[in-house]
């Protein structure tokens, strides 16, 4: 006994203070990486069982195998092949050919005409375009994430915030853009948040949930944007297409035609750093995070929790409908039936992939941007249908939303806060 | 003949923190020992390490003089180790005997369960040991008393000899621990061996056979109640000489800062809750508020706090009608408010050490200017409260839930005693804590009350009430039935108005 007090002794007098901020130090980082780490596995892995589909969808391949004993270089060099060419193709239609941006690089240089080079990078900037109405939307989900609100309605604030820009860009004419375009934005930004507030006044007020609220608008929503359509906001002669927007209202175009990129993507970018810097550099973001984290604490410390539940609604609803906002007065100019395709749906799996941080959600949608960017090249040229993509893309998510799989396949420690703290946080729960 | 349980240098680290450190602690036939140690002494985690929540990362684990390991609670069952929990595992619509067969499950026919073969053997135990549970009720129905009594026989179901009871007590009124006591007793003279884990010095005098003390991970000494003296033993616990008796002088009242009239205010079910209470709260006194959890005491402090609605009657807080009042407008009349539930309402665990320090002046300067949180000021003021209320922690910008339950109320205190206040009303400031943040918050309290605020505590714990308080008021069922003087109160005196005991309002409290 006396033999081990001696050295407990010395350690408990000195060691304390400073190993506990060493550990501190290195479990600190330990999780931020853990954070970092898990998306990018997931997303390797997705690709590579995305492979494994590939191979076993194309039926050469299957040939090949069956006579693997008597050809097993065949096998292997078509396998090989296959996947390769699969994803060359995905990478070069969301990218763009290496080999024709350098040519067009070059051509730019020597001629200063940047035809080639645009040309080259069209589908580089398919792909950005693709991203910005995700990021929008992302970024309105995950700040609901960040209040602890799941607002499933981004799809239908998408639709209000579309619609009700468009009508600023065609009914009003004679403005100069510098007045026009920000009335448009402003109109979609105000009309989601509208459409967003509604559920969480109902929260507020009675408690209602809102992810029941937010599918019922979302319903509404469509069934409005029909009826607009079919009738007072169809076109003169009569398809179920609203009138175009007036050029004063368009986002305008970055590097000019035929890259389709526009204004909308940079302020989809100055969007998450403003979203930022609200949830963690002001009062009112800090509202919102506490009643995410701990509704009686929030309340506790004199935070109104009803007005806080609307706010962030409204929020999230402003940032969903500049997505609609974005697509309708930076791509398409006008509004058809059906103009988002689950954009707003998909961006609930953004919000999770990028672990609701603005940051992390400009990460994702871009991930996602290109993924279904680079898809319709694989498909014509590689012959590997597009749907493919979006089973990577359901696997993403799923390794996101249940990393313990991607944690025990790739044997990665678990990060675990300090051990009495989790017994008794879990227990209170 | 080997020791039922035997630890030989179990160490276990979470990251930052040395749990255990070369624990050895032996266990033999029929005997309580009491595991003895402050929050965050590394008392649970040894005893999750024993239970196989948790693997050590070093040392070895005999029973009965073989060498086991344990991964799982279901291996430690199958082992004979069963654990009464502090906070209950019980599924509260289920019946008893569904609460005890959960996992167990005894089938006819391979199918259907077979309630009342268990019923039958429930009933056995609980007439054996004295466990006093009828097995057909709901777990919801019954008292907090009964339904440990359930996680007792649960444990036993399964045929546990060497049982852990973690903080059993910290949930059980005085007659509850006196019936716990019988039970623990009856237990250990049918052979079983007991771990009791406690803080609580008087309950380890009273029940244990052999005391180990835990500090700091580190095993610090074995004794016995017959070598040890309550003031020894804290000793040992904190690792200093402990002033178990606050000491305090006489009070000088003031002026009236709170006033309550007539105050009624209904629960979560909407039953009234505070029936008609009135009482006055002078500047530089503290007034305790004594009674049985349970007896409308939360919601009398929600009410004050602005957290629940008033039904009827009026508050006023220096001068101004607060009644209707906002919980921010009531934090800004400068009352604070330390709550009763530390993790529900006092802290957002997620968030820093240094955000929870300003977690209701965020919004004011220097913290904000215009739009913009002000993260330097935040953090200056951060590092000073952790100095000056001595909060260990790492840094000021780790979560709060880093920090153990001591440190985590010092948090709370450091918060609410740093603003200028007028009004100070805590609600269990001390519950769960262990002896040295207990002795603090004490000194804290007493020191506010001295520079004239006028302090509201709200304890079931009547040294707690009796040692910090000028003037005491006993509620039960809602109502006040007396407030006396302190030097008036005695431990009969307040015990008997807890229980309901006063002839003018006898009837009132028999409805």
């Amino acid at each position: 006994m006396s033999q081990e007090e001696q050295p407990l002794k010395e350690k408990q007098e000195e060691a304390p203070p400073e190993r506990r901020s060493l550990l501190q130090r290195i479990f600190v980082r330990r999780s931020r990486r853990s954070a970092i780490l898990v998306p990018i596995l997931a997303v390797f892995t997705a690709l590579v069982i995305g492979a494994v589909i590939i191979l076993i969808s194309t039926p050469a391949v299957i040939t090949a195998w069956r006579n693997f004993l008597s050809a097993p270089g065949e096998a292997l060099s078509l396998t090989w092949i296959t996947v390769r060419d699969a994803y060359f193709t995905l990478f070069q239609g969301a990218f763009g050919s290496p080999a024709d941006i350098v040519a067009g690089f070059q051509a730019w240089v020597k001629s200063g005409d940047s035809k080639a080079l645009r040309e080259a990078l069209r589908p580089f900037s398919e792909s950005l375009t693709i991203s910005t109405p995700y990021i929008f939307a992302g970024l309105g989900v995950a700040l609901g994430f960040q209040g602890n609100l799941f607002n499933i309605g981004a799809e239908g604030q998408i639709f209000i915030g579309g619609i009700v820009s468009v009508f600023v860009g065609y009914s009003i004419s004679g403005l100069p853009m510098i007045i026009h375009l920000p009335l448009a934005l402003l109109a979609g930004i105000l009309a989601g948040a509208v459409w967003g507030a509604i559920p969480g006044f109902l929260k507020a007020r009675t408690g209602a949930h809102e992810v029941i609220n937010t599918i019922m608008m979302n319903y509404i929503a469509f069934r409005l944007t029909d009826f607009l359509l079919s009738g007072p906001m169809a076109r003169p002669d009569g398809l179920p297409i609203t009138p175009e927007i007036k050029p004063s209202a368009y986002l305008p175009l970055l590097f000019g035609q035929p890259m389709r990129v526009h204004w909308g993507f940079i302020l989809a970018l100055g969007a998450a750093f403003v979203v930022y810097w609200f949830l963690w550099k002001t009062p009112l973001g800090m509202e919102i995070r506490m009643t995410g984290q701990n509704l009686h604490a929030a309340r506790y410390a004199g935070v109104s929790i009803s007005v806080i539940i609307v706010l962030t609604m409204a929020l999230s609803g402003a940032l969903a409908g500049l997505a609609g906002t974005n697509q309708v007065l930076g791509v398409d100019h006008r509004l058809v039936r059906a103009f988002s395709t689950g954009y707003g749906f998909d961006s609930i799996s953004l919000a999770l992939l990028g672990n609701s941080h603005p940051f992390g959600v400009v990460l994702a949608s871009l991930l996602f941007g290109f993924l279904r960017g680079g898809a319709a090249r694989m498909q014509s040229v590689a012959g590997v249908p597009v749907e493919i993509i979006r089973i990577i893309q359901g696997l993403i998510i799923v390794f996101v939303a249940a990393p313990e799989i991607i944690r025990s396949l790739y044997r990665l420690k678990e990060v675990k806060k300090t051990g009495p703290v989790v017994a008794q946080t879990t227990e209170q729960s | 003949m080997p020791p039922v349980l035997e630890l030989r240098g179990v160490t276990k680290t979470f990251p930052g923190v040395l749990a255990n450190d070369h624990i050895d602690l032996t266990l033999n036939e029929g005997e309580i020992l009491a595991l003895l140690g402050e929050n965050g002494a590394g008392k649970t985690t040894l005893m999750n390490v024993l239970y196989g929540l948790y693997s050590p990362d070093e040392g070895e684990i005999f029973i009965r003089g073989e060498k086991v390991s344990i991964h799982s609670p279901h291996n430690a069952i199958d082992l004979g180790v069963g654990m009464v929990h502090q906070h209950f595992m019980l599924v509260p619509v289920f019946t008893v005997t569904e609460n005890v067969m959960l996992g167990v499950e005894s089938t006819k026919a391979g199918v259907f369960l077979d309630r009342a073969v268990v019923a039958e053997r429930i009933r056995e135990i609980s007439k054996r040991f004295g466990l006093k549970v009828d097995p057909d009720t709901r777990v919801e129905d019954l008292s907090v008393g009964a339904q440990q009594r359930v996680e007792i026989i649960k444990v036993l179901y399964r045929e546990a000899n060497i049982l852990i009871f973690d903080e059993p007590t910290a949930v059980l009124t005085p007659q509850e621990v006196d019936d716990l006591f019988v039970v623990i007793r009856s237990l250990v003279e049918q052979g079983k061996s007991l771990i009791f884990i406690t803080h609580k010095l008087n309950e380890v005098m009273s029940i244990a056979d052999r005391i180990m003390v835990l500090r700091n991970g580190k095993m610090v000494g074995t004794t016995t109640p017959e070598q040890a003296t309550e003031a020894s033993l804290a000793c040992m616990m904190v690792g200093r000489e402990v002033l178990l008796e606050v000491e305090k002088k006489p009070a000088q009242p003031g002026e009236v800062v709170l006033e309550v009239r007539d105050l009624c205010v209904r629960d979560d079910r909407h039953l009234l809750a505070v029936k008609g209470v009135s009482f006055q709260v002078k500047a530089g006194e503290v007034l305790g508020v004594a009674g049985v959890q349970g007896n409308g005491q939360t919601e009398l402090v929600e009410a004050l706090t602005g957290l629940r609605k008033v039904e009827s009657g009026q508050v006023t807080i220096v001068g101004h009608d607060t009644t209707t009042a906002s919980p921010r407008e009531i934090t800004e009349s400068g009352s604070a408010h330390v709550p009763e539930d530390r993790l529900r309402d006092g802290l957002v665990l997620t968030l820093s050490v240094a955000d929870n320090l300003v977690l209701n002046t965020y919004y004011q300067a220097p913290f904000s200017k215009g739009m913009a949180l002000q993260p330097e000021e935040i953090n200056k003021a951060a590092r000073e409260r952790v100095e000056q209320f001595d909060v260990r922690t790492p840094s000021t910008s780790v979560p709060v839930s880093n920090l153990s339950g001591g440190n985590q109320q010092k948090v709370i205190v450091a918060r609410e005693f740093s603003r200028p206040i007028k009004l100070l009303i805590a609600s269990q400031p001390t519950r769960g804590l262990d002896v040295g943040s207990i002795e603090y918050i004490h000194k804290r309290i007493i020191q506010k009350r001295d520079e004239g605020c006028a302090v509201l505590l709200v304890s079931p714990e009547l040294e707690e009430v009796m040692s910090l308080s000028d003037r005491i008021a006993v509620v039960f069922e809602g109502k006040i039935l007396d407030i006396m003087p302190a030097e008036q109160a005695t431990r009969e005196k307040l015990g008997l108005l807890m229980a309901g005991v006063q002839e003018s309002v006898q009837e009132a409290a028999a409805v």
